[in-house]
């Protein structure tokens, strides 16, 4: 039989965390990211990892910075609700300097919305959601396949910068089912992580986790090598996919679940003689600012297609710098765009409408 | 041809899809059938996706008022007595994934063991990550079966790795399937797949196809 499983996204991520090196898990119960959990509960026992489903998500993010601290490879996931919820422990993971993976299975909102899919977290998950100066490195993926290996990729940079990392996916991702390849198993072991609080065995200083600075010239210090390092993601870890992009007068930009029906309607608008393509972004953050400028050069104007009421679309205007106009087609609560709906407001553009 | 068809299995082997055409299987023989969804463990992709094209067919849908809606609750519909209690009619019967989906079902397993005309059957896909060998489905079964009080009178052979799926990928799965056929002691129903693909002797699926595909 072939080296491919077919899995649900919710599958695959658990999967991919677990051969990534993760052995700790902590979360609780939300649809539509379940499966995650439930999937680790049945693994995490026969591989000497540690399962365990905290009595709130508040309880779950807080054992994720317990065992950051300590340099092993940790894991919460959860669905908007959920994460709201993790918001404070997010800012005290980034505060402390400590490399984790926080999945977001997403569902309408706001309050408790709706278990359908969406991506109106894009705001709380690339402007902070949490208090204070930070980033989290967010990742996008937008098949099963990409669920699987952005979760190696979101530990990688975690560890690699020191910062937190997002899976931002959707419903949809999370339930969807598809043919994956699963990544290989890679060394449990802490890497090199000399301010892990590991023991000192008298044979050095103590290492201190801890985001509390007493005197505000040390913090803003902290505050600004930590922007370095963000300032370093930015220049080297944007991703994007750029799709027909080469010769279009209308780019679509989309990710997860809404760039694969915009590739259909990308398909379908090129079949009636209208010149479209898509960016669609891997990193929301970093936003693939540089490859929008350099596209709304080049086009008549940008699409931004979402599953919110327009969040991204602020990104999108932001590397715009004006040089074309960037026009909303959406749904939210839950619903999906059609093709169709995206089809018609790109035709609607072309025949110099709004 | 037995009054109740059950389709239990794994999380995810596809017991929708099967169950959906085999009820559209049925109404082609001229039976008069019923499709009820007793899926208490999925929240997306139900057989109410399919409701208008069954009942277009002249196929009766039971199925949760809160299937694909935002309400995260486990129900069954009260019309899913009339499965039991009305032996007119063919049923077809959409059971959640695992021992936990199964545990609908046990409500109604007395009467179905009373009336003694069904079949319980294990729809497998051994791509599928936690029942990719005989012995793992041997597994699930047992706790399905424990959950409803119910057992299993076939297989279906369900292997398939979703659109990339070849008659390759199935017949790769043959030998796993044999195997589980030997030591379950149960006979293979039928082996299922994409219309687009299915080779004599196998029942066609047509699966539905969603916007982002």
């Amino acid at each position: 039989m072939s080296e491919k499983v077919l899995m649900k996204g919710n599958e695959a991520i658990a999967e991919a965390a677990i051969r990534s090196g993760c052995r700790f898990y902590f979360g609780y119960p939300i649809t539509p990211q379940t499966e995650l959990a439930a999937y680790m509960a049945r693994r995490m026992p026969k591989i000497g990892g540690v399962f365990l489903q905290a009595e709130s998500e508040i309880a779950a993010i807080n054992m994720v910075y317990g065992v950051a601290g300590t340099g092993k490879r940790v894991m919460t996931s959860s669905s908007s609700p959920g994460v709201s919820l993790k918001q404070e422990g997010i800012s005290y993971l980034a505060g402390a300097d400590l490399p984790a993976v926080i999945v977001n299975v997403q569902r309408g909102g706001p309050g408790l919305g709706g278990i359908q899919p969406s991506q109106s977290d894009y705001f709380q998950a690339t402007k902070g959601g949490g208090h204070g100066d930070y980033h989290l490195i967010v990742l996008t993926p937008d098949s099963v396949q990409e669920m699987a290996d952005l979760t190696g990729l979101a530990f990688d940079l975690a560890d690699r910068y020191r910062v937190p990392a997002m899976i931002l996916a959707d419903g949809t991702m999370g339930q969807m089912m598809e043919p994956v390849v699963l990544p290989p198993e890679r060394d449990a072991a802490v890497a090199d992580k000399p301010w892990a609080v590991t023991g000192t065995e008298n044979k050095r200083p103590h290492n201190i986790i801890n985001s509390l600075y007493l005197a505000p010239d040390v913090l803003e210090k902290t505050n600004d090598e930590r922007y370095a390092r963000y300032a370093e993601i930015q220049a080297k870890e944007a991703r994007w996919e750029s799709w027909m992009m080469d010769d279009a007068e209308y780019g679509i930009v989309a990710f997860g679940i809404a760039a694969r029906v915009a590739k259909n309607a990308v398909t379908h608008l090129r079949q009636n003689g209208i010149k479209a393509g898509l960016i669609r972004p891997i990193t929301v953050w970093p936003f693939p600012t540089s490859a929008v400028t350099g596209a709304c050069a080049r086009v008549r104007a940008m699409v931004s297609v979402e599953l919110s009421m327009g969040q991204m679309i602020e990104d999108v205007r932001l590397a715009a710098e004006g040089r074309c106009p960037v026009t909303l087609c959406s749904r939210s609560g839950g619903m999906i765009p059609e093709p169709q709906q995206i089809i018609a407001c790109v035709e609607r553009l072309a025949k110099g409408g709004k | 041809m037995k009054r109740l068809t059950l389709f239990c299995g794994h999380y995810g082997s596809g017991k929708t899809n099967v169950c959906v055409n085999y009820a559209m299987h049925l109404r082609s023989m001229g039976l008069e059938v019923t499709v009820a969804d007793l899926d208490i463990v999925n929240p997306y992709f139900r057989t109410k996706d399919s409701q208008a094209q069954l009942e277009e067919a002249g196929i009766r849908v039971i199925s949760s008022p809160f299937a694909n809606s935002n309400v995260d609750l486990i129900a069954i519909p009260s019309e899913a007595y009339s499965l039991t209690e009305d032996r007119s009619r063919y049923a077809v019967l959409d059971i959640g994934g695992d021992e936990r989906g199964a545990l609908a079902l046990g409500r109604f397993s007395d009467a179905i063991r009373e009336e003694n005309d069904y079949e319980m059957l294990c729809v497998v896909n051994f791509y599928r990550p936690l029942t990719g060998t005989a012995e793992e489905v041997l597994g699930v079964m047992a706790e399905i079966e424990e959950a409803c009080g119910l057992r299993f009178t076939g297989l279906v052979h369900n292997s398939n790795l979703g659109a990339q799926t070849t008659l390759r990928t199935i017949e790769d799965a043959q030998g796993e399937m044999l195997r589980l056929q030997e030591l379950s002691g149960l006979p293979l129903a039928f082996t299922s797949a994409d219309e687009r693909i299915a080779a004599g002797g196998m029942f066609p699926l047509r699966l539905q196809k969603r916007v982002y595909e």
